[in-house]
């Protein structure tokens, strides 16, 4: 169906499924438990996970199928929202432009990065293309600060008059879909569970759906193929008369492409845009995200935006507070003991949880997280979930 | 449909409604329910605290999280109540606030835009909070500015000294205790001049960022009306660590003082890299060779170690002040922690300390409310003497320390001493000054969310 | 034959290229700026050169992407941080002369060294603090890197790049991690010995007038100390059958093992090595720049840039990429040239490596058919 076949159509009615209902999935505690620490179903983190999604997705277009290591991604993710941005501050405040104007300035920035940088192969890409976002960021930061807004980004104000919008006067413009407001929420209280239903939220995770069925067909095409032969074997593709340059240029510039639609949609649901978003550990995000996640896999890179973004957002939030409040049942002794133990390791720490969950995965998981998965369902010996698993593993590319 | 809003969360948190309303399945949006974002309806009143926990700027948001710790314990009557008992305002009871328990929640800003905001915005729609402060740098102030603006909270900045927090990013819903560029400028003109004569030759070094810019500008022009003359004003990037090779020509310009413009780390590197070239022991056109830091924290300096010496800045406080608030805040934080306050940790207790007094005088969480008691709003008692939050461009506008690097210091924490409190009339500013965003900024209008 | 006539080709036209350069520089700006740029310029190349001497070592002999390296880095500066804070050991004395900020009698810190020595000679082994570190680190760093490569390096030299970076990465953010959860975050000022404050005065040495080309002691120290180093690595490489036997075995592992030597012991040992002239660098860079927990990632993605600019694998190429770019970041800084290019000293390193990769496509020494794939 849609051009797919069945193991792949259903991991796409999977990744549907799991999209539309990630408001319930994400909010599994009660709002008065201790554990609602760890819901994840507020709507800016559940826009981010499917944003963050769509560029590692992309981002595994590139890497996952031909190979080639960018370390410079996030600039185009950074062209793509600066685009965005000043088509909403002076043009019009529906996202759908502003999107699509993310991708097309993505796709020309990636088209000149990805021409020059495809000339070289191996690290001596990577070190370009870092060189090209490391630029990018540099001068946003600074001697660009007219266009970009420097350190302090660009946002919408209440001076900006798009063309297209009847905004009354000093009224701060807002990102809308034909008049549906980013920011618009349904909330669904049951018992002492709270979901929130969000359109800015639904709007991504279209896209990210849309983005993905594409990455599907994409894997699943000559194209895709014609990527994986210059993975293994480059030489072996010349000496059959064929330029892997322009199928590598393809991939590079269509990664773009996606980077800018998410760089569009971070706009979209959150009108800001600012340099840090190019600088070279944002690049080096995307590149974790993939692998934690399981490069050339299809669903891989999202889980592993997924994780990496669930970190940054509920791990540093965990206070001396809230580890006090979550071991009180226990004997003050323990419970200090407990929270002295525990503490390094979020709030301030996060990061070194981050660190470790990195180097544990590639220890012991080499495969990223859908190996994990995939261990997992072996464990339990069912034979449905082996068969998920093999789906999952059959776009791995033979090294 | 336009008129739509965050969630809040903290309706059920609070307990109010989960015990019985929500029993059944009930779809409501966010506007019919409220009267404002996140309006508090339980006994308590959840505020954000959002500082950088990682980063350079860990440290300094780690003093602010003390600061914000000690200020929810004196809301709630807790501890020796520091500053309550000298602060102009007798509104606040040291019940919480309007009778609700102050709780709180904390983020990390990671000292970057995007970050700040992602924290921010979940705590206003995860754990609805009504009030976001703290921050350690202009880059997130102003973003998590406008992101309360859209949003309808109040937010109270934290440490951001750039002129456009409150100039041509200002918004009706954020507020700035902590002083800036102009004021630096033209509290450390009249003492630089006294202190090294009115024909210096002044070279600048500027961090090639927005804060940076305002700066230079705000140095360059009071300094420049006393008589100084600028040679140069190179830019250096944030992410410069050794700053030599913009040290090394200052000699041969015919320059005979620094200006670094420079905060954090950067200053840190900047002036020891400076001292190291022992630029200081030099004599250009017959004058002993000088370094000045415009911008001080005395958290950061104390990296820079014995290189401060003798160096010329400005704060926004300092803990050894002897004013009654002062003594106390410096009592209570320092009985509690062990070591005194930093500048940071000041002005996000005093904001704290402020948003919760306009509330209590208002007698409502909602932001217009609470703006209206804030604009014009006069007090003392807070450390920097009489001080008024200007209604036009809500900024606070009050005495200015000037420092200098202490020869002889008592303790670690004894880095800086006053040099002199410059009175506010000489660091005030009409607000379409031009170095605020001339008369093209605006407030706006305040917005209270749903 | 071919090979060595390129590289002849290659080594003039470098030559040719830098005499150019300076003949330039030197008519645009002085002769005096000249000197003194180039002079920093070179004392900022000795650190990218020492740091990328290692990431090279470890690159050429073990094949990994050590993105720890930074760390190492960072690791032998707190080292000194870590000296100096033991030599600075202290009991508190009450002094009720003095109060403290609270009011309270003050409580003051008197190091045993004091107690030991007499404040004299208390103060000054305290004052030569970091220089004293140099003798504690050299241990501690070996051990690191030898702990590093057993534990964890060696179970990755079958895996692919992508996966070294990771792991190494993942190291790096535990091991600053961990640094900062002892240290704080703040920079911690470690200055030199008293006696190498100041700057020489090089002009006057020259003939030129007084106060123009000055540069501190330190970073003369620095520079000297980075070219000691790289010369004593080069030299063992070169000189001891040790060293010859590393080398073959860069060349060509199998080799060499099966001529029954035990070649990953000794790779083994240049882990350690190159932990060691990281930790070093670190070490004497803490006087220069106040030690703070990410000043190791500061100077990963720029060390990075030099070993490939340099040419993946190749020493040589490293150190001469560290010096490059560092005479061109130092000149790049300069008021004259941003007045006319705003924004070039942001990005000269990145614009310089574009474009000589894409001159030069494995570098400027790089050999064929490392990291291409």
């Amino acid at each position: 169906m849609l051009g797919l076949d069945k193991k792949d159509f259903r991991l796409l009615v999977i990744v549907v499924a799991l999209t539309m209902l990630a408001p319930f999935l994400l909010n599994p505690f009660p709002e008065s438990s201790g554990l609602a620490q760890f819901n994840a179903g507020y709507p800016d983190l559940m826009q981010r996970f499917v944003i963050f999604g769509i560029f590692a997705i992309g981002f595994n277009i590139l890497f996952g199928l031909t190979g080639y290591l960018s370390f410079g991604h996030a600039a185009f993710l950074g062209v793509g929202s600066y685009a965005a941005i000043w088509m909403m501050k002076l043009v019009t405040l529906n996202v759908i432009p502003a999107i699509i104007m993310g991708v097309i300035f993505a796709g020309i920035f990636a088209l000149a990065v990805g021409y020059i940088s495809l000339r070289r192969s191996g690290i001596y890409f990577s070190i370009l293309t870092l060189a090209f976002a490391q630029m990018s960021y540099a001068l946003a930061y600074s001697v660009l600060t007219p266009i970009t807004g420097g350190e302090t980004g660009l946002q919408i104000k209440a001076t900006d008059r798009p063309i297209l919008s009847n905004l009354e006067p000093g009224e701060i413009g807002r990102a809308n879909l034909f008049g549906m407001d980013m920011r618009t929420s349904f909330e669904l209280g049951l018992g002492d569970w709270l979901f929130t239903f969000n359109s800015g939220y639904y709007i991504a995770a279209v896209f990210m759906i849309l983005a993905f069925y594409l990455s599907i067909r994409i894997f699943r095409s000559p194209f895709g193929t014609m990527l994986r032969a210059v993975k293994s074997n480059q030489t072996r593709m010349y000496y059959t008369g064929l330029n892997a340059r322009p199928y590598t240029l393809a991939a590079f510039v269509i990664s773009g492409m996606y980077a800018g639609l998410a760089g569009g949609l971070l706009v979209a649901m959150d009108t800001q845009a600012g340099p840090e978003r190019m600088f070279w550990t944002a690049s080096g995000e995307v590149v974790l995200m993939t692998i934690l996640g399981g490069v050339g896999t299809l669903i891989g890179p999202v889980l592993g935006a997924g994780a990496i973004k669930y970190m940054e957002n509920i791990l540093s939030k965990i206070n001396k507070d809230i580890l006090h409040q979550w071991f009180a049942i226990l004997p003050d002794g323990i419970e200090n003991f407990l929270v002295t133990i525990v503490y390094p390791f979020v709030g301030k720490g996060w990061h070194l949880t981050l660190g470790i969950i990195f180097m544990a995965v590639v220890i012991f998981l080499p495969g990223g997280l859908v190996e994990g998965g995939q261990r997992i369902a072996r464990l339990f010996g069912r034979k449905k979930a082996k068969g998920d698993a093999e789906e999952a593993t059959q776009s791995t590319p033979a090294e | 449909m336009s008129k739509t809003d965050l969630t809040r969360r903290g309706l059920l948190k609070t307990g109010a409604v989960a015990g019985a309303g929500v029993a059944l399945p009930t779809i409501f949006t966010a506007q019919s329910a409220s009267a404002f974002t996140n309006e508090p309806t339980g006994g308590s009143v959840t505020l954000g605290f959002n500082v950088p926990q990682t980063g350079p700027y860990a440290d300094e948001g780690a003093d602010e999280l003390r600061a914000y710790e000690l200020a929810v314990e004196h809301l709630n009557g807790g501890g020796d109540g520091g500053m309550m008992s000298t602060f102009s305002s007798k509104a606040l009871q040291g019940n919480g606030i309007l009778g609700k328990k102050v709780e709180y929640v904390t983020g990390d800003t990671q000292t970057k835009a995007d970050a700040a905001r992602a924290s921010a915005k979940s705590m206003i729609e995860k754990d609805g909070a009504v009030m976001i402060t703290g921050g350690s740098s202009s880059g997130v102030a102003v973003a998590v500015q406008a992101l309360c603006q859209e949003a309808g909270v109040i937010f109270m900045a934290g440490l951001t000294h750039s002129n456009d927090t409150t100039g041509k990013d200002r918004k009706a819903n954020g507020f700035r205790h902590f002083f800036n560029s102009y004021m630096s400028g033209a509290a450390l003109a009249p003492v630089l001049a006294g202190a090294y004569g009115t024909d210096r030759k002044a070279y600048h070094l500027t961090a090639d960022y927005n804060w940076g810019y305002t700066t230079e500008e705000a140095v360059k022009a009071s300094t420049e009306a006393l008589g100084w003359e600028t040679v140069a004003a190179v830019k250096t990037p944030l992410t410069q660590t050794d700053f030599s090779s913009y040290i090394a020509p200052v000699l041969q310009s015919g320059a005979d003082t620094l200006v670094l413009n420079h905060y954090g780390g950067n200053m840190v590197n900047s002036l020891t890299n400076a001292v190291q070239f022992g630029l200081r022991d030099k004599q250009v056109n017959g004058k002993d060779f000088q370094i000045i830091v415009p911008l001080y924290s005395r958290l950061m300096a104390k990296g820079a170690g014995a290189n401060v010496k003798g160096i010329f800045g400005s704060t926004n406080w300092h803990w050894s002040l002897q004013d009654e608030g002062s003594k106390a805040f410096v009592k209570s934080f320092g009985t509690k922690y062990g070591f005194p306050p930093s500048q940071a940790a000041h002005t996000c207790y005093v904001q704290a300390l402020l948003y919760a007094d306009a509330v209590e005088r208002a007698g409502s969480f909602n932001p217009c409310a609470v703006v209206e008691a804030l604009e014009g709003f006069e007090f003392d008692g807070m450390g920097n003497g009489k001080t008024l939050y200007r209604a036009d461009d809500h900024q606070c506008f009050k005495d200015v320390l000037v420092v200098k690097g202490k020869e002889n210091p008592d303790s670690e924490f004894d880095l800086l001493e006053i040099v002199e409190v410059t009175p506010v009339d000489q660091v005030t500013y009409a607000p379409d000054h031009p170095q605020m965003g001339g008369a093209e900024a605006t407030l706006g209008t305040c917005n209270p969310g749903a | 034959m071919d090979n060595s006539r390129s590289n002849l080709t290659a080594t003039t036209g470098v030559l040719g290229a830098i005499v150019a350069f300076f003949v330039v520089v030197g008519l645009l700006f002085g002769v005096e700026a000249t000197i003194l740029q180039t002079l920093d310029g070179l004392s900022k190349g000795s650190a990218y050169a020492l740091i990328a001497l290692g990431l090279t070592l470890i690159f050429g002999t073990l094949g990994v992407v050590n993105f720890a390296h930074g760390a190492l880095f960072m690791i032998g500066a707190f080292c000194a941080v870590t000296l100096s804070r033991v030599l600075t050991l202290s009991h508190t004395v009450i002094d009720e002369s003095k109060t403290d900020f609270l009011g309270n009698p003050s409580k003051i810190q008197v190091p045993y060294l004091y107690d030991w020595f007499g404040k004299e000679t208390g103060d000054a082994i305290i004052d030569w603090a970091v220089p004293l570190a140099i003798l504690f680190s050299i241990p501690i760093m070996v051990l690191v890197g030898i702990v590093m490569e057993r534990g964890l390096i060696k179970h990755f030299y079958k895996r692919p790049h992508a996966d070294q970076i990771l792991v190494t990465f993942g190291l790096a953010i535990v091991l600053q991690e961990i640094i900062k959860a002892f240290y704080g975050a703040n920079p911690i000022p470690t200055p030199a010995p008293a006696a190498f404050s100041g700057s020489f005065d090089f002009g006057a040495m020259l003939g030129f007038d007084p106060n123009v080309i000055i540069y501190p002691y330190w970073r003369i120290i620095y520079f000297a100390f980075g070219a000691l180093l790289i010369g004593g690595v080069f030299a063992f490489l070169q000189f001891t059958t040790f060293g010859m036997v590393v080398r073959a075995g860069m060349a060509d592992r199998e080799t060499v093992q099966l001529l029954g030597i035990n070649i990953d012991r000794r790779f083994t040992l240049m882990f350690g090595l190159a932990a060691a002239v990281a930790g070093l660098a670190g070490v004497m860079y803490t006087p220069i720049n106040s030690p703070n927990y990410h000043m190791g990632m500061d100077f990963l993605v720029l060390s990075f840039v030099v070993v490939v600019v340099g040419g993946m694998g190749s020493l040589p190429g490293a150190v001469l990429a560290g010096f490059l770019l560092g005479v061109l970041e130092a000149f790049a800084s300069m008021g004259e040239v941003l007045e006319v290019l705003p924004g070039l000293n942001q990005i000269i390193i990145f614009l310089v490596a574009i474009i000589i990769l894409l001159t030069r496509p494995r570098g400027l020494m790089g050999r064929k058919g490392v990291m291409e794939e």
